[in-house]
């Protein structure tokens, strides 16, 4: 995933989109050199990225600023849809603003578990019309929440060196889930991804696995229910590399 | 009924259940609930690790993972029937998005189902009897209320498990499974109370932490056997 296939979705929701966004990616993003570019990395990604990128188990502060720094940018992104005028309609205000009450919630928890340890918010950006155009504002809230529930469940594996942190990120895990849920249920989709085609592409790669602890479950049941039903039955889990290149281009 | 005993073997022996069974109650148990003489059979058959007590015969989930994966096991199976029955009695004027979503679910834990018994194999514990007398399939409200139940129910159960696993790649088995769980909560309580926050309402997401809910086992168990005839015996899981 990186910042383009995400921007090619949102257009085909708003054939205005891109012109507008790559205005902003020059001037946000690639005005730097490659190198200048490393070297402006966030310190999040730093405190993040270091021992997993090489293959090492995480440790728990680390999985910590990772689930804090998606915390920040789902914050930051329903605060601003929230203040945006005009852009939530009336009737789905109180879902967005349950949402944000959580995430909200979910930030000062971690940065609270995390202490001196805590990572910095970094600067956001979010694609040109994602608070004036409310179509893209909820294809973004939804590719956040899917992201954000594939991402803990990655993490889980984790965490187990600490029962109480581990069963607070599965709190977490299933709160976002809900979120999922409803805002697809508000835009009209299923609740639970299946298709293999859904958009954005990266954020639901490998949902339509059925095949789960070795066990075969679509062929299991394949005389009693659609091998749909199955993909749905079940969430995948996503890297933190998988995540960090979907959430990647909203950082910097 | 044959020689009933007053306590579980785990705790007459001071010792817990050893997660494989005997060969041969293990080949009885793999047959045990598929068959139309199974009550009779199992009531004549269940004295190694099960008692008989009025109400039904006991079902020990048994220790370690495989404990909590048949506690997982057992909760599947109480909302794969409650949704099978839901779909057999529509109750009236079940609009088509409501037996669009319902069927869905319906065939998610079905599918939830199929695998901890596959993935169990012979540690599997039998099919469990239902006792849905409590629940009116004709009324909407009825219906959807015990979904929503159920649902919260499993969202919590699952969340207060994670710990209780030893494997990493069964939590993550399980983390595929709350989610959508998780989902099926929210959408069962858009139905209830439309675009409101009640998908993640403050009676079950603590506004504070933002945290869902969490049950251990033993808070668990005693929600769900009033709708369960046979009498589940958690009493072997592991507990921190």
């Amino acid at each position: 995933m990186n910042l383009f296939n995400i921007f090619t979705e949102i257009e085909n929701i708003d054939a205005d989109a891109v012109e507008r966004i790559n205005y902003y990616s020059r001037r946000q993003m690639f005005r730097l050199g490659a190198k200048a570019a490393a070297a402006a990395v966030p310190a999040t990604f730093a405190a993040i990225g270091s021992a997993y990128g090489q293959g090492a188990v995480p440790t728990v502060t680390e999985v910590l600023n990772f689930a804090l720094t998606l915390e920040y940018l789902e914050a930051e992104f329903y605060r601003m849809g929230l203040m945006a005028p005009n852009l939530i309609p009336a009737q789905d205000r109180a879902v967005f603003m349950q949402i944000s009450k959580h995430e909200d919630a979910h930030v000062k928890l971690l940065q609270v578990a995390l202490g001196a340890a805590a990572v910095m918010k970094p600067n956001f950006k979010f694609p040109g019309d994602a608070f004036t155009n409310y179509q893209t504002f909820m294809f973004l809230a939804k590719a956040l929440e899917d992201t954000g529930v594939r991402a803990y469940k990655g993490q889980a594996q984790f965490l187990t060196v600490n029962k109480d942190v581990l069963t607070v990120a599965l709190r977490i895990h299933s709160v976002e889930a809900r979120h999922a849920a409803e805002v697809r249920r508000l835009m009209g989709i299923k609740e639970w991804p299946s298709d293999p085609n859904e958009q954005p592409t990266a954020v639901y790669a490998g949902e339509v696995n059925t095949i789960h602890g070795g066990v075969n479950v679509a062929q299991l049941v394949a005389n009693m229910m659609p091998v749909e039903r199955v993909r749905e039955a079940f969430d995948e889990p996503l890297t933190k590399e998988a995540v960090l290149a979907i959430a990647g281009p909203f950082i910097g | 009924m044959k020689k009933p005993t007053s306590t579980a073997p785990g705790e007459a022996s001071g010792l817990a259940i050893p997660t494989l069974m005997p060969v041969g109650r293990r080949l009885f148990m793999r047959y045990a609930g598929f068959t139309a003489l199974s009550a009779t059979a199992v009531m004549e058959a269940c004295t190694m690790s099960d008692h008989n007590v009025p109400g039904g015969m006991v079902v020990d989930l048994g220790s370690g993972d495989f404990g909590v994966l048949n506690y997982a096991y057992a909760l599947e199976q109480l909302e794969a029937a409650f949704y099978t029955m839901v779909i057999d009695m529509p109750y009236a004027n079940m609009t088509p998005e409501e037996r669009r979503i319902l069927t869905e679910v319906r065939d998610h834990e079905i599918a939830h189902r199929e695998f901890f018994k596959a993935a169990l194999g012979s540690n599997a514990i039998r099919m469990l009897e239902v006792n849905f007398s409590a629940i009116n399939f004709s009324s909407r409200d009825s219906v959807l209320q015990t979904a929503r139940v159920f649902e919260d129910l499993g969202v919590s159960a699952y969340n207060g498990a994670g710990r209780l696993l030893t494997n990493p790649a069964f939590l993550t088995i399980a983390g595929k499974i709350v989610s959508v769980e998780a989902r099926h909560a929210a959408v069962i309580r858009d139905l209830l109370q439309p675009k409101t926050t009640y998908f993640a309402g403050d009676d079950v997401v603590d506004p504070a932490t933002g945290l869902d809910v969490v049950r251990s086992p033993m808070q668990v168990l005693p929600l769900a056997q009033p709708f369960i005839k046979n009498t589940i015996s958690g009493n072997n899981l592991p507990t921190m």
